[in-house]
Parts: C-alpha cells; structure tokens; sequence
C-alpha cells in the first residue's frame, strides 16, 4: 500500500476518530514519524513540515542542543530527540508539545532509587499532593486524610532535616 | 538455549490459561529506558552503538531473572530468524528491521525480553498468559529495580525517565492487553469500543503493535499518556475498563447464540471445515478463520479441539514460523500450500489435531 502523503510504502496504519468519524491514514515511516509530532490532519509537504514561514524554520534551525548538536528541526522531522540533555536544551519548545501528547509535564512515577534523598523527598511530595487533590476531587475522605498525614509527616521529616 | 529450540515450543503468551483467557490472550508490560551516559539512537554512531550494546549485554547476562536466558545478537540473525522473533513477539518490528548492533535478552519460557538499541538503549518487557498487569507488573519493576542497581538511567525529576520520542516520556511504561473480540468485529460493535477507549486516551492496536492492522481479530489496548500519573494509575485504567469489554464481547457472543444460533454455527463449522481441508490458504485467511474456531471452541460448537492448540496454530502458521518448521524458505505461494498441509495435519481426523 501506498504512503497516503508521498511515494513510499505505507507501513503505519493509524484510525483518526474526531467528533466521532473514523478516518483510515496510511503513512510510511518518515510521514509517520512526522504526523506523530505535529499530529497535523492536513497533508504536509516534505519542505516544510508545519507549514511554517521562512524566518520561522530559521528559527528552530538555530535552536542546537549544545550536547549532541541535534537541531531542533531536525527533531521536528524526525520525532526522536538526540540525547537526555536535548529535553533541557529544548524545554520551551518541548513543554507545549508534551501538554499536547499527556496533558501533564510533572512525572509521578517511580523514581530511581540512587536518585539524591533529598530529591525523592520533594518528589514524594508532589506525588502525594497530586493524589490528596485526586482523592479530595473523588470524594475519598477516608483516603484524604491517609495521604494529609503522610505528607504532614513527610513534611516535618525534611524541616527537621534542615535544622540540622 | 538456541534460536531453533523455541520452534516447537508455545511460549508464554499462548499458553491459553489464567484469568478470562477465552477473551484475553496475554498482558503485557513494557518500560523504555535509557543510559544517562550515552546519546539517544539517532545520535549514536555505530562505535557508540556497539558501546551500549556491549554494556547492555554484560549486565543483562548477569541479572538474575530467575531461570535461564539467551542473548541473541539481532544484527547477526539472518531475516527470517528476526521474523520468527517478531511472531513470538519476543522482538518488535522496529528492532528486526533497524541496522547495527541491537540484540534480545530473552528468559526460556519467553515472558521476559529485554531488547537492546530498538528505538531507546532498553526496551524491557513481560508478558502473561491472560489477564493479570498485577503480575507483570510487580515482575517488571524487579527487573528495573536491579538494572538500576548496576546502570544509571537518564532520568530528571521533572520529567522522569528521558526517551528518545517525547510520548514514551515520564513512566516510559506501555501498559497493554491482547483481547479476542470476534463477536464484536462480527456485529460492527467494535467501534463503538474504540471510540469510547478514544475518549479516555487509551490506543487500539493490530496483533504485533505499532502500525499492524487488526488481523484474526485480535486487538492490543494500552495506554498514550506516560506523563502525569503514576505507573499504578495507568495500570488500574486498563484493570479498570478490560472487565467491561470483556463482558461487552460475553454479551454479544450470547446475543448472537441465543438469536442466530445456525447461522453462527454454520459460520464456525465452515471456518473448521476449511482449515481441516484446505488445500492453499494465505495467513491472512488462515487467521480470520482460526478467529471463528476459537470462538467456536469457547462457545461449545467445537468439542474436539483445546484453545492452546488453537492459538498454537495462529503463531506456527505465521510466514517465519511455518518455513522453520519446514526448515526451508518457501515463496509465497508454496507457504499457502505448506500452510495448508500442516493445518491438514494438525486438524483432520479430529483425534490427531489435539494429542497435547
């Protein structure tokens, strides 16, 4: 099968469902890749993948991860960034894109275990408050006050640790 | 362990047993993971890629997973060996056709793999007959916990673990689930699920993931969103929503046999018959009919035949497979007819198709 968006072979298949109408894509790699990261439903042209202006592409030209040199158009068409440091080197742009794809931009999940203690205690604390809000929000009281007290206890542990 | 003693073996995921396994083929669990000392892939030359596949490797070899693993070199597999991995889903698309050192780490009863340079530095995996995340959850996360012991994963605070493409960002867990839904393709039901999945952010994928179109009926739901909730919140909304699909494909199927019980069965007795006498038949045709028998297995319109033979021969019908069991290569047309022969020979007469 035919790249719906240019010569090539189609080789991902996605169904797009929008206000309840399902529409088949058919993409090869490199379209797909792109309709990945700008999620476009309008066909783009290989030249110019947002369809951007000039000065525009210049600019994100000119956006380089000092670490690996990946530039930030070179993200753009190929969806996959360079290195760890491109998601530091990039966060103005990545935050929207990120709101985008998970509507969030906070983790609150594991945490490596040789992370920094201090570190995995501010970041317990921010997982906790994010489910206190979540059970507040279901009306879990019982639960509510579980995770208050977790945090109050956690909260004391860390001005105790300042102290000293 | 060699790549051709997995050949007549079943593997985990078609082992046919555990929770609602009528409905539910496997569960699944996959982290990305990357080195924090190396560059992503596509930055990564080949002296580097070959740097973290040897790094990989001499950690993997050294993890206890307990039981024994063998580690294949993926760039070294000639293309119908990387084939043959794909449908044992024990490897994805994407790491049998990329180039350079990449490789799998994969446990004897293949419900663990770990692949190396697929499009992050680590893809671990576990998967379970049936539906039960619990399991491969707590297995997975020991897994990573003791990788951790020995490597340092690119991870920042704010945005968890680094991949390579920002959707796989935060947890980098893919939560998925294999379900059977014949009734609901046969009574167009089925979209109605996937438009509700839709709504709450969760994907619908073929048999072999990414890009693959629903073949036999089979259907992956996993998670999109990695960022923002914790890896326990993802896994309860799968855990949460698999039941009433379940119960969805349960009702139908009763609907179906309580108000078209001929027609339904004619439908299942024709798929048998074909498959048991068949003289060519193409996989795609092979897995649609195998879908009606499954179904027809579970409903009791078939008596002689067990589920874990029906899903054995959906994977050892599969291109790569049929050819290693022929230990030949086969063009397309002497596959059908290969294909043909061994569902002959597993099928008919009825007492031979199911001596395990």
């Amino acid at each position: 099968m035919k790249c719906d968006r240019c010569p090539k072979v189609a080789t991902l298949h996605v169904t797009e469902i929008e206000k309840g109408q399902t529409q088949e894509l058919h993409l090869c790699e490199e379209c797909a890749q792109k309709y990945m990261v700008t999620a476009s439903p309008e066909p783009v042209s290989s030249a110019n993948p947002a369809g951007m202006s000039e000065s525009e592409l210049e600019e994100l030209e000119r956006l380089v991860c000092p670490h690996c040199k990946l530039t930030f158009r070179e993200f753009r068409s190929q969806g996959r960034l360079g290195c760890p440091q491109c998601y530091t080197a990039f966060r103005d742009e990545l935050v929207p894109l990120l709101e985008n794809i998970h509507g969030d931009t906070q983790h609150v999940g594991k945490f490596p275990r040789r992370a920094p203690v201090d570190s995995r205690k501010r970041y317990e604390l921010v997982r906790l408050r994010n489910e206190l809000q979540a059970a507040v929000a279901e009306e879990s009281y019982e639960q509510a006050a579980k995770l208050r007290d977790q945090i109050q206890s956690l909260e004391h542990e860390s001005a105790d640790a300042g102290e000293a | 362990m060699e790549l051709n003693d997995l050949v007549p073996r079943r593997g985990e995921w078609l082992r046919g047993t555990g929770s609602d396994s009528d409905i539910v083929m496997s569960s699944r669990i996959r982290l990305a993971r990357n080195l924090a000392q190396f560059p992503f892939l596509n930055r990564a030359d080949d002296s580097v890629r070959s740097e973290i596949e040897r790094t990989l490797r001499r950690h993997l070899n050294e993890l206890s997973l307990g039981g024994p693993r063998s580690y294949l070199d993926v760039s070294h597999l000639e293309r119908l060996d990387r084939q043959f991995l794909v449908e044992r889903q024990l490897i994805s698309r994407e790491l049998s056709e990329s180039h350079g050192s990449r490789g799998v780490c994969f446990t004897e009863g293949e419900n663990i793999s770990l692949m190396v340079n697929e499009e992050d530095h680590l893809r671990i995996q576990v998967l379970h007959s049936g539906f039960d995340l619990d399991s491969c959850w707590q297995q997975i996360n020991r897994i990573d916990d003791l990788l951790e012991e020995r490597v340092t994963y690119a991870f920042s605070e704010e945005l968890g673990y680094l991949t390579a493409c920002p959707t796989n960002v935060g947890t980098g867990i893919r939560v998925s689930v294999l379900l059977h839904l014949p009734a609901l393709v046969m009574t167009g039901e089925v979209k109605k699920v996937f438009q509700a999945l839709q709504k709450i952010n969760l994907a619908v994928r073929g048999l072999y993931g990414e890009g693959t179109q629903a073949m036999g009926d089979f259907y992956q739901i996993s998670n999109q969103i990695t960022l923002g909730k914790s890896e326990e919140k993802l896994i309860r909304s799968l855990k949460d929503v698999i039941p009433n699909i379940i119960l969805y494909e349960r009702k139908v199927r009763s609907a179906l046999v309580k108000d078209n019980r001929a027609e339904l069965h004619d439908k299942i007795s024709r798929a048998y018959g074909l498959l048991r006498s068949a003289q060519s038949i193409s996989s795609q045709e092979t897995m649609d009919l195998l879908s009606s028998v499954r179904m027809g297995v579970n409903l009791g319109f078939i008596d002689d035949l067990s589920i874990p033979t029906v899903n054995e021969l959906f994977i050892h019908t599969q291109p790569a497979h049929l050819q290693k069991l022929r230990k030949t290569t086969l063009d397309s047309a002497d596959r059908n007819a290969a294909r043909a022969g061994y569902l002959r020979h597993r099928l008919s007469p009825p007492a031979q198709g199911d001596k395990n």
